[in-house]
């Protein structure tokens, strides 16, 4: 009896003191979650002071919880809004892109195994349901040599509130002034047409089942799960199939109109090489932490992120920065006071 | 450190008074149970505050008009709620319409009808089935249930929609149907189970009496039996309904979460548990998260006006009722 209770103390204090070290708490994006709990670990094994405690809840919860200062710094897939930011009292919200990832369409279509071209227009008509059939003129047009069938499309897409939504209306929104003024961008949408899935796997799983589908998954879930997914028109006219190398040259495309918050959405960025719906994902640090210790920390992070710790995206299928961006991050590290 | 162990002696002690004073103080045990029942009434009305405080914001911005509005527009801040209480109300009706049904025949068949050693094991399986986690229905769903939805019992609905136009349209396998079947297996071992009970609760001798007229055995189970065990079994149904209307996890995966007021049963739609599940974690602005607080409390609402129902429903039947 006695050794079960020392047993269970011992394991309490254990317990305390490992929450003790968690001295940085933050919270968001799910979608840069893996890549965020490899730096964390692999941080925390060089530099064993300091651990951070990474809740993937959401970007909407992690900019949430940053507002009410529950967390020391918060995480999006989504630049805060100026009216998100307006709600923040005390210090300014600093944003740093970490790594970048895209999105891709994915079909099914039975009989048809060509990779399949898309423009812009032609996915916004799709999704707006103004292309009902397969072998509308429209994609026709864009795919001389496949036999397309004479089958209604139906459209997937994501139910729950995401930032793959977001990147992808975005995109269309940018394309489509139709789509822009009918649906917009966000994170949840009024879909005109189409069944909604939880997560990437719901809609891979409803596309894999349903013939004549066609849905948006991440990049890094394509690849991952080897999905093949069809090529994207890109502002430089160029059919594109999504890779890494295609969605640092977009960040890169972008970088010379970079504003100086880094709230940039980098869809249909300009460049022959660009993929069309690439997008960063983002840090949110306050400018303003008076704890000392965390502030080093804070900063020191975010520097050996910036250098070493791109190095871990290629493993983990993220693309990362391109050097333009990474050298005016650095600078933007000063600020935090 | 030192302390716990220290401690551990005289709290032994202190707790074989307090136990003795409990055998012989009726009052401490009444304050206790008191205690017990009044934390039901405070979790409740915490709760209601806690929803009635959060949603200020949707309910300042769309009033009542919230219940009946069919709009779900986060970019356009327009939210509305009727698409998703048609939603949660057609798949929880079609749930019971397909468990009930089946769960009391099983009842009956379980507690008059089998063989002992048959009623034992059967009884123990539908009970490792109501334990089932629902992402594992929701999982078997999609593999199962929706190919078959999609490409046999849909076209085969579709062809009698000239009679019956509820049935009409093209099946996606996803829908108001299919999310309403996987309700029902859900909900089917409750209404078993609980049902089950009532049914064996009923005393020998109502059978014997029963029998002893002249009854065949299946007139003393319809005529004697059954009417006895009413309560219990309109119990069960109502566990099953409040089960249906606050299921999320396997309704998300199989509803095809479309907020649209469909008149065909094979069409998507949507259940207020699943939208906030969906849209919770990534709700952009106040009025979009204050409308998702404001379903769970029309949620809450469409709860306590059928648990009443069911309550007058019970006291009807009661009063006119032979057994009981």
């Amino acid at each position: 009896m006695k050794k079960i209770t020392t047993a269970i103390l011992a394991l309490a204090a254990l317990a305390g003191t490992s929450a003790w070290a968690a001295d940085l708490n933050a919270a968001g994006a799910t979608f840069p979650a893996p890549i965020y709990q490899k730096w964390f670990q692999v941080y925390k094994a060089e530099h064993s002071s300091v651990q951070v405690n990474y809740q993937s809840i959401g970007s909407g919860g992690g900019i949430r919880q940053l507002t009410s200062g529950t967390v020391d710094f918060g995480a999006s897939d989504a630049p805060m809004t100026d009216e998100q930011l307006a709600a923040i009292k005390g210090f300014k919200v600093l944003h740093f892109p970490t790594v970048m990832g895209a999105v891709v369409p994915t079909y099914n279509i039975p009989g048809v195994n060509a990779e399949l071209r898309f423009s812009g227009s032609a996915l916004a008509a799709i999704f707006l349901g103004d292309i009902k059939r397969w072998n509308d003129a429209r994609i026709e047009k864009e795919n001389p040599g496949v036999k397309l069938p004479n089958a209604a499309i139906l459209v997937a897409h994501r139910a729950d509130g995401s930032g793959t939504t977001f990147v992808w209306s975005d995109y269309l929104s940018k394309v489509s002034p139709e789509w822009k003024s009918r649906v917009g961008a966000n994170t949840s949408l009024n879909w005109p047409v189409g069944l909604g899935a939880k997560g990437n796997e719901g809609v891979a799983g409803l596309v894999k089942q349903t013939p004549n589908s066609i849905g948006y998954v991440e990049l890094i879930y394509a690849v991952q799960n080897h999905m093949g997914y069809g090529l994207v028109q890109n502002a430089g006219g160029v059919y594109l199939k999504a890779d890494l190398n295609g969605v640092t040259a977009a960040a890169a495309g972008a970088a010379k109109n970079m504003p100086a918050d880094f709230r940039v959405s980098i869809t249909n960025a300009p460049g022959k090489d660009a993929y069309a719906i690439s997008t960063f994902t983002w840090l949110l640090i306050p400018d303003t932490i008076h704890d000392a210790t965390k502030r080093n920390d804070i900063k020191n992070f975010l520097k050996w992120m910036l250098t070493s710790g791109q190095g871990y995206c290629a493993g983990l299928t993220y693309a990362p920065l391109p050097k333009q961006v990474v050298a005016k991050e650095m600078k933007q590290i000063d600020e935090i006071h | 450190m030192s302390a716990p162990a220290s401690i551990g002696v005289p709290a032994r002690k202190r707790e074989g008074v307090f136990l003795q004073r409990l055998k012989g103080g009726d009052p401490v045990a009444h304050a206790i149970a008191w205690l017990a029942a009044a934390s039901v009434l405070l979790l409740t009305v915490l709760l209601v505050a806690e929803l009635w405080s959060q949603s200020a914001t949707a309910r300042h911005a769309f009033g009542f008009g919230f219940l009946w509005s069919t709009d779900w527009d986060p970019n356009a801040r327009k939210f509305g709620a009727l698409p998703f209480i048609y939603g949660t109300l057609v798949t929880s009706a079609l749930a019971l319409l397909i468990s009930v049904p089946l769960g009391v025949g099983a009842a009956v068949f379980l507690s008059e009808l089998a063989r002992p050693k048959v009623s034992v094991v059967l009884t123990f399986l539908v009970e490792l089935l109501a334990a089932v986690p629902s992402v594992i229905f929701g999982l078997l769903a999609i593999f199962t249930l929706v190919p078959l939805v999609r490409d046999v019992i849909g076209p085969a609905l579709d062809k009698i929609s000239d009679v019956f136009p509820f049935f009409a349209g093209p099946a996606y396998g996803v829908g108001l149907l299919t999310a309403g079947i996987i309700l029902a297996v859900m909900t089917f071992p409750f209404v078993i189970s609980i049902s089950r009970e009532a049914l064996l609760a009923v005393p020998r001798e109502q059978r014997e009496a029963a029998l002893s007229l002249g009854a065949t055995k299946w007139e003393a189970t319809w005529d004697a039996v059954i009417p006895f065990a009413r309560l219990g079994i309109l119990g069960s149904i109502f566990l099953s309904l409040a089960r249906a209307l606050g299921e999320t996890m396997a309704v998300t995966m199989v509803i095809g979460n479309d907020p649209k007021i469909a008149s065909s049963l094979l069409a998507p739609g949507y259940t207020i548990a699943s939208v906030i599940a969906n849209e919770f974690t990534e709700a952009t602005g106040d009025l979009h998260l204050s409308s998702l607080i404001l379903l769970l409390l029309a949620l809450f609402l469409i709860t306590i006006v059928i648990n009443a129902g069911a309550r007058l429903l019970i006291l009807a039947t009661t009063r006119q009722g032979s057994a009981k």
